[in-house]
């Protein structure tokens, strides 16, 4: 056999392939450094002056000699916002995905998907714009009035005058924003089920409602909470919209009780108060500690979310190997 | 090649007593108007193992998927013709598909368990589906279709473990019991053993022998030698058409088309 010359790999490429790669994998850990320790240390006077009760306490006091501040509120409002703009854009979400990926023909498929990577992609001033100047009539004429009416007084949750610019508009805007996210995300993991799954269901004399019951969900069950997750992190961070839409209340008038009173999220408090506080001031300090408080929530959302997506990724590829 | 092709007239010596279970007539399947099947007519006897030869992509697949009304959920599939299942047209309007998959079982050419269910589950799953609640008569089926497929005592330890933690041939013996739990009274294979070592396949073979005695057994093989070992009839498919059918030995001993001798021969495939 004839023997042939081959090019060996340079050694130079491969080191400058290799700090290349190094570097810019170091840069997401400076940057994520920084912002620890910068939210740490900007906040550091707060802890100090206030303890625990930064986290417990519900005043929000910013004239000099009589400052204080407790971030219970927002945290107790952010939950609330995204815990109800989540029960709203799951089942909508889901629902789509299921559309999308087990009964919508071909034809309509790529379309439609377009249109929701479109909405998603649409910035979020412009939701919270739209929301003041037009959503906002139609929730409090539509659904607001009409429960207030109904329920009135009586009930905590449908309390108070409507005016629009409350927790429930903040909500629902808020899960229009995330419906794409979690669909889009939810019909891929749908689509990655193999047909193989399905024909297997098919073949057992299952319907299609069944077929997604015993082949596709549990197949992609913890693909589709890590979507929600992912969704969830979206919905506890976002600020513009919200800020525009959820009333700014502040101090323990901001706690959440009736679904048409004026509420405040971390994000949405940091956005509106941080021009106001100075340099150096406990006023930046506690803006900058909401800062801390929100980032670590994001954080340990993200970071359930990919363990899930992690764990589905794996499975299929279980299933694969088969 | 296509004009020398003559085509065999399906020889239909039966007596009155012969019983056919399925009757495929005039089956023409497409993909996205590009035809796979191209108008073919076989008859299945009842207890007997019919086999499906011929070289890849010439519509075995295809065509088994149009006996039990699977190759209409391929998007953009098109399909003519008749299935009749005791007589009764399974592709007429006033039939439903889902109780046709019922009676028609089908094993897939790769072992596809349901990967979160137990190994009891995937048996058990069939039943659940079609309504039957009561433990005691699941888990007599369970027990009785694992044993059809020869699984029962590998298995029977740990039926709550998953399905997929078994071998490749122990979950398409697996996907086998499945398919046997819901009681079909036809059992579709698609080279239910491409994708195993020779014990598992062997194993596959002999249990084919077993279901022959109480199902209608068509399955899809390349592998000659495994259409010699298991079954009664034979069907020679090429590009699309049936070229040849008859008795498993004619076929492979002393086959009448010019194209089946070359391929029983090992001449192209
Ligand atoms: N899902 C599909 N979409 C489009 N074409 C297909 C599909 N499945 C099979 N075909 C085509 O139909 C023909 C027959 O395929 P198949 O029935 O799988 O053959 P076999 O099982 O004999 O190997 C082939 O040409 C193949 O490419
Ligand atoms: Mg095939």
């Amino acid at each position: 056999m004839m023997a042939i010359k081959m090019k060996k790999g340079s050694p130079i490429t491969d080191k400058i392939f290799k700090y290349v790669a190094i570097g810019a994998a170091t840069y997401v850990l400076v940057i994520i450094i920084m912002i620890v320790v910068n939210l740490t240390t900007g906040s550091a006077q707060v802890w100090q002056q206030e303890g625990i009760s930064f986290l417990t306490g519900s005043d929000w006091n910013s004239v000099e000699g009589r400052e204080s501040y407790g971030a219970a509120p927002y945290i107790m409002g952010t939950l609330v916002n995204a815990g109800i703009a989540m029960a709203i854009s799951i089942p909508l979400s889901f629902g789509i995905a299921m559309f999308l990926s087990e009964l919508a023909p071909k034809l309509l498929r790529t379309p439609l998907a377009m249109v929701i990577e479109l909405l998603a992609a649409v910035p979020s001033v412009v939701y919270g714009l739209w929301g003041l100047l037009v959503f906002r009539t139609y929730i409090q004429n539509w659904i607001e009035v009409p429960l207030h009416n109904l329920f009135g007084d009586q009930s905590i949750i449908f309390a108070g005058t409507p005016f629009g610019l409350d927790i429930l508009t903040a909500s629902i805007i808020l899960a229009i924003m995330i419906v794409p996210t979690i669909a889009s995300i939810s019909k891929e993991i749908m689509l990655a089920v193999p047909n193989s799954q399905r024909e297997a269901a098919y073949m057992l004399g299952a319907t299609k409602w069944e077929v997604f019951r015993i082949a596709v969900l549990p197949y992609s069950k913890s693909g589709l909470i890590g979507a929600t997750i992912l969704g969830l992190g979206r919905a506890v961070g976002e600020t513009m919209a919200v800020t525009m839409l959820i009333g700014n209340a502040t101090g323990a008038a901001a706690f959440p009780s009736s679904l048409f009173g004026p509420g405040q999220t971390l994000a949405s408090i940091m956005a509106n108060e941080f021009a106001e506080a100075s340099q150096g001031g406990l006023h930046l300090a506690a803006l900058v500690g909401i800062g801390l408080i929100l980032f670590l929530m994001a954080f340990a959302i993200n970071v359930v979310a990919h363990l899930l997506v992690a764990k589905v990724v794996k499975s299929h590829e279980g299933a694969v190997l088969a | 090649m296509m004009e020398t092709m003559t085509k065999i007239p399906l020889k239909d010596n039966s007596t009155e007593d012969v019983k056919y279970k399925l009757i495929a007539e005039n089956i023409s399947a497409s993909y996205d108007g590009i035809i796979a099947v191209k108008n073919v007519s076989m008859k299945f006897r009842d207890r007997a193992v019919t086999a499906l030869i011929g070289p890849s992509g010439c519509g075995k697949t295809t065509f088994l998927r149009c006996l039990n009304r699977m190759h209409e959920l391929t998007k953009n599939a098109t399909l003519t013709g008749r299935v009749l299942l005791d007589g009764e047209d399974l592709y007429s309007n006033k039939v439903d598909p889902i109780i046709n998959r019922r009676k028609i079982g089908m094993v897939f050419q790769k072992p596809n368990p349901f990967p979160t269910m137990s190994i009891y589950d995937n048996v058990a799953c069939g039943l659940k589906l079609n309504g039957v609640k009561d433990k005691k008569i699941i888990d007599e089926v369970v027990e009785g279709c694992l044993k059809m497929a020869s699984l029962w005592d590998e298995v029977k330890e740990k039926l709550k473990n998953p399905g997929m933690s078994l071998s490749g041939g122990q979950q398409q013996r697996l996907c086998i019991a499945r398919a046997l739990a819901i009681q079909p009274e036809v059992l579709l294979m698609d080279e239910p053993a491409s994708a195993l070592d020779p014990i598992a396949t062997q194993k596959i073979e002999e249990m084919i022998q077993e279901l022959k005695k109480e199902y209608t057994i068509i399955i899809v093989t390349h592998n000659m030698q495994q259409a010699t070992r298991v079954s009664d009839y034979t069907g020679f498919m090429y590009l699309g058409d049936l070229v040849e059918f008859g008795e498993t030995k004619q076929i492979f001993e002393n086959p009448r088309n010019e194209i089946t001798a070359k391929y029983v021969q090992g001449q192209f495939g």
